[in-house]
C-alpha cells in the first residue's frame, strides 16, 4: 500500500514537475494576455483588465497577413507533395531493388541529414539565381524535396513489408509501381501521416532560407513576414505584436491542441526509426 | 539473369528523380561551397579571380570569425547538455504516474511546435530593459534593472536560455519514446531486489536510455549550428558580436556584405564540423539498420 500513498519526497517531485510546466508554458501564456487586452495593461496584470480584439485588427491591417498565410499554406503543400512522391520513390528502391551503387548512393543521400539546405544557403542562392527562382514559393520548396530523412523513414517503413504480400500482388498482375501503389504505400500510411505532421510543422517554422529566397509580398511566408513586422523599427506597440504572433501560430496550435496525440506520437515515431 | 537486370534498371530509375534534387541542391553546393572558397570577391570593375587559400589567410587573421567561433562553442556548450538534462527529467517526469499528466506534456511540448522567430518576439519582451517582464520581476525582488540583451556579458546568455526552453520538449519526446520500450517485467524484478529509485534509474534506465542519448546529442549538435532564427529578432548578433553564432555570420557577410567566397570559406568550416558529426553518427546508425 506504500504505493498509493504521497510521501513528502513525492509530493515535492510532483510540485517540481507541475512548476517546470508552469515555467515552460508561461512565455504563450504571457502572449495571450498581451493580444488579448489593451496595450496600457502589457505589464499590469490586473483581473479585471477589459478585454479586446482590437489588437489583432490592427496586427490584420498593419501587414498583408492574408497573403502571408497563403503563401505558407501554398509552400508547406507544395514541398509535401514532393517530399511524398521523391521520397516514396527513392524509399521503395533502397529498400526493394538491387543494383549496382546502392549503398553508396544511400550514404550519400543519408549525408544530407547532417548537410542541411540551412547550412547552404549562400551556394543554393547561386543555384537558384541560375534557375530564375529567386523570389518564388517553389525556389523556397525545392532543397527540401528530396529529404533523405524522408527517405530513411519510408525505406525502413518498406522493408518491413512482408514479400507475401508483394508476391500476391505479382501474381494479380501488378508492376512495379502498381506494386508500390497497391502494397507497399497503404501499408506505410502511419509513417507518411507522422512524416507530414512533422514536415508540416517544420516548414510552416522555417525562417532562415526563405528569408534570403523571397523579396516581395508575394512570395513571402508568414515567419517572415512577422520577424519584419515585429522589428523594432517598425515601431508597433507589444500588444499588436502578440497579436500578430499569435495568429502566425494559431493554426498549428489549434491543429496541435486537438490532435495531440497523434502529435506526440508523430514525432516519436519519426524519431524512433 | 534478366531478373537481376531489371531490378538494376528499376532502382535507377527509381532513384533517378530525388537523385537528381539531391545532386542539384545538397551536393553540387557542398562541393561548389569548397571552390568558391578558393575565389576572390568580384566587383563591377575587377571579376572574381582563383587566390588560394588567401580567404582562409584572411579568416584567421579576421577577429570577427574568432569571435564568433568562440561564441558558437559556448553556444553549443551552454545548450547542449542543459537542454538534454532537462529533457530526460521531463521525460522521467511525464512517463511516471503524475496527476494532469497530459496537461504537464503539452507544456512541456509546445514550444517545439512554434516557429522560433515567434518565440523569439514574445522572449524579446521579457529581456527589455525596465519594461521588461524579466526586470519588473527583478525589482519585484529588490534587484536593478538589466539589460539582458545590450550588454555583452549577457546576450549570449539570453539566447541561450531561450534555445533550451525551445528544445528541450523536443528531447522529451525522444526518452519518452524511449521510456516505454523499457519492459515492465524489469520495474517489478528491481522492487522485488529492493532497489531504490534512483539506483533503478542509474543502474537500469539511463543504461538503457543510452543510444537514444546519443541519438538526441548529435541532434542537439547539429541544432546548435543551425537554430539562429532568433538572433534575427533578439540581437542581431550584438552587441559588438558578443551573440554572433557561426552561421549568422555566414548570413551576414553573403547578403548584408555580398562578400560571397568569405562566406563560402566560413560555410566550409561549418561544413567540417558536421562532417565529423556525420562520420560519427553514420557509424551508429550503420549499426541500427543492420540490426533490422
Amino acid at each position: 500500500m506504500t504505493r498509493n500513498r504521497l510521501s513528502l519526497g513525492r509530493l515535492l517531485e510532483v510540485g517540481a514537475a507541475w512548476l517546470l510546466a508552469l515555467l515552460w508554458i508561461a512565455p504563450l501564456l504571457y502572449a495571450f494576455w498581451a493580444a488579448f487586452h489593451p496595450a496600457a495593461y502589457v505589464t499590469r496584470f490586473d483581473l479585471f483588465a477589459p478585454l479586446t480584439l482590437e489588437n489583432f485588427v490592427v496586427a490584420w491591417g498593419y501587414a498583408p497577413f492574408g497573403r502571408y498565410f497563403l503563401n505558407t499554406f501554398l509552400l508547406v503543400t507544395l514541398i509535401l507533395a514532393g517530399q511524398f512522391f521523391f521520397c516514396t520513390l527513392a524509399g521503395y528502391a533502397f529498400a526493394r531493388f538491387e543494383f549496382p551503387g546502392r549503398d553508396l548512393l544511400f550514404a550519400l543521400t543519408l549525408l544530407q541529414l547532417f548537410i542541411l539546405p540551412e547550412v547552404l544557403i549562400v551556394e543554393n542562392y547561386r543555384i537558384m539565381a541560375g534557375l530564375g527562382l529567386i523570389d518564388t514559393i517553389i525556389g523556397i520548396g525545392l532543397p527540401y524535396m528530396a529529404s533523405a530523412f524522408g527517405i530513411f523513414l519510408l525505406r525502413q517503413a518498406f522493408k518491413q513489408v512482408p514479400r507475401e504480400l508483394e508476391e500476391a500482388a505479382r501474381v494479380e498482375g501488378c508492376g512495379f509501381l502498381g506494386v508500390l501503389l497497391r502494397v507497399y504505400v497503404p501499408v506505410a500510411r502511419p509513417v507518411y501521416l507522422a512524416y507530414g505532421l512533422v514536415s508540416v510543422s517544420t516548414h510552416w517554422n522555417n525562417f532562415l532560407w526563405p528569408l534570403v529566397v523571397t523579396n516581395s509580398v508575394e512570395t513571402r511566408p508568414l515567419t517572415v513576414g512577422l520577424a519584419i513586422f515585429g522589428a523594432p523599427e517598425s515601431g508597433v506597440n507589444w500588444a499588436v505584436i502578440s497579436a500578430a504572433t499569435l495568429m502566425v501560430i494559431a493554426p498549428l496550435l489549434v491543429a496541435f491542441l486537438l490532435f495531440q496525440r497523434q502529435f506526440v506520437q508523430s514525432f516519436m515515431t519519426a524519431g524512433i526509426k | 539473369m534478366p531478373r537481376l537486370k531489371s531490378s538494376t534498371l528499376y532502382g535507377w530509375l527509381l532513384f533517378a528523380p530525388a537523385g537528381v534534387m539531391l545532386t542539384l541542391f545538397a551536393f553540387t553546393p557542398t562541393v561548389a561551397t569548397f571552390w568558391q572558397s578558393f575565389f576572390s570577391r568580384g566587383t563591377a570593375r575587377r571579376p572574381s579571380r582563383f587566390i588560394g587559400l588567401d580567404n582562409y589567410e584572411a579568416m584567421i587573421a579576421d577577429p570577427v570569425f574568432w569571435q564568433v567561433a568562440k561564441n558558437s562553442l559556448w553556444y553549443a556548450i551552454g545548450t547542449i547538455p542543459t537542454s538534454i538534462a532537462i529533457a530526460l527529467g521531463m521525460a522521467l517526469w511525464v512517463n511516471s504516474k503524475l496527476p494532469a499528466r497530459t496537461l504537464v506534456r503539452m507544456a512541456y511540448f509546445t514550444p517545439t511546435i512554434l516557429p522560433m522567430i515567434a518565440a523569439a518576439n514574445i522572449w524579446l519582451f521579457f529581456y527589455t530593459p525596465d519594461i521588461g517582464l524579466l526586470d519588473q520581476l527583478g525589482r519585484a525582488l529588490g534587484l536593478g534593472g538589466h539589460n539582458w540583451l545590450g550588454s555583452p556579458s549577457t546576450a549570449l546568455l539570453a539566447i541561450i536560455v531561450t534555445t533550451i526552453w525551445k528544445e528541450a520538449g523536443f528531447f522529451m519526446i525522444f526518452y519518452l519514446a524511449a521510456l516505454q520500450t523499457i519492459p515492465p517485467e524489469l520495474k517489478d524484478a528491481a522492487t522485488i531486489e529492493g532497489a531504490s529509485r534512483w539506483i533503478w534509474f542509474r543502474r537500469v534506465v539511463f543504461p538503457l536510455l543510452m543510444p537514444t542519448t546519443l541519438f538526441v546529442l548529435v541532434n542537439a549538435m547539429i541544432n546548435s549550428v543551425k537554430l539562429i532564427d532568433h538572433l534575427f529578432i533578439l540581437t542581431k548578433g550584438g552587441p559588438n558580436n558578443a551573440s554572433k553564432l557561426l552561421l549568422y555570420y555566414v548570413y551576414e557577410t553573403a547578403f548584408s556584405y555580398f562578400d560571397q567566397p568569405y562566406a563560402a570559406t566560413l560555410t566550409v568550416v561549418i561544413l567540417v564540423v558536421l562532417g565529423v558529426l556525420a562520420v560519427l553518427q553514420v557509424r551508429g546508425l550503420d549499426k541500427r539498420i543492420h540490426y533490422r
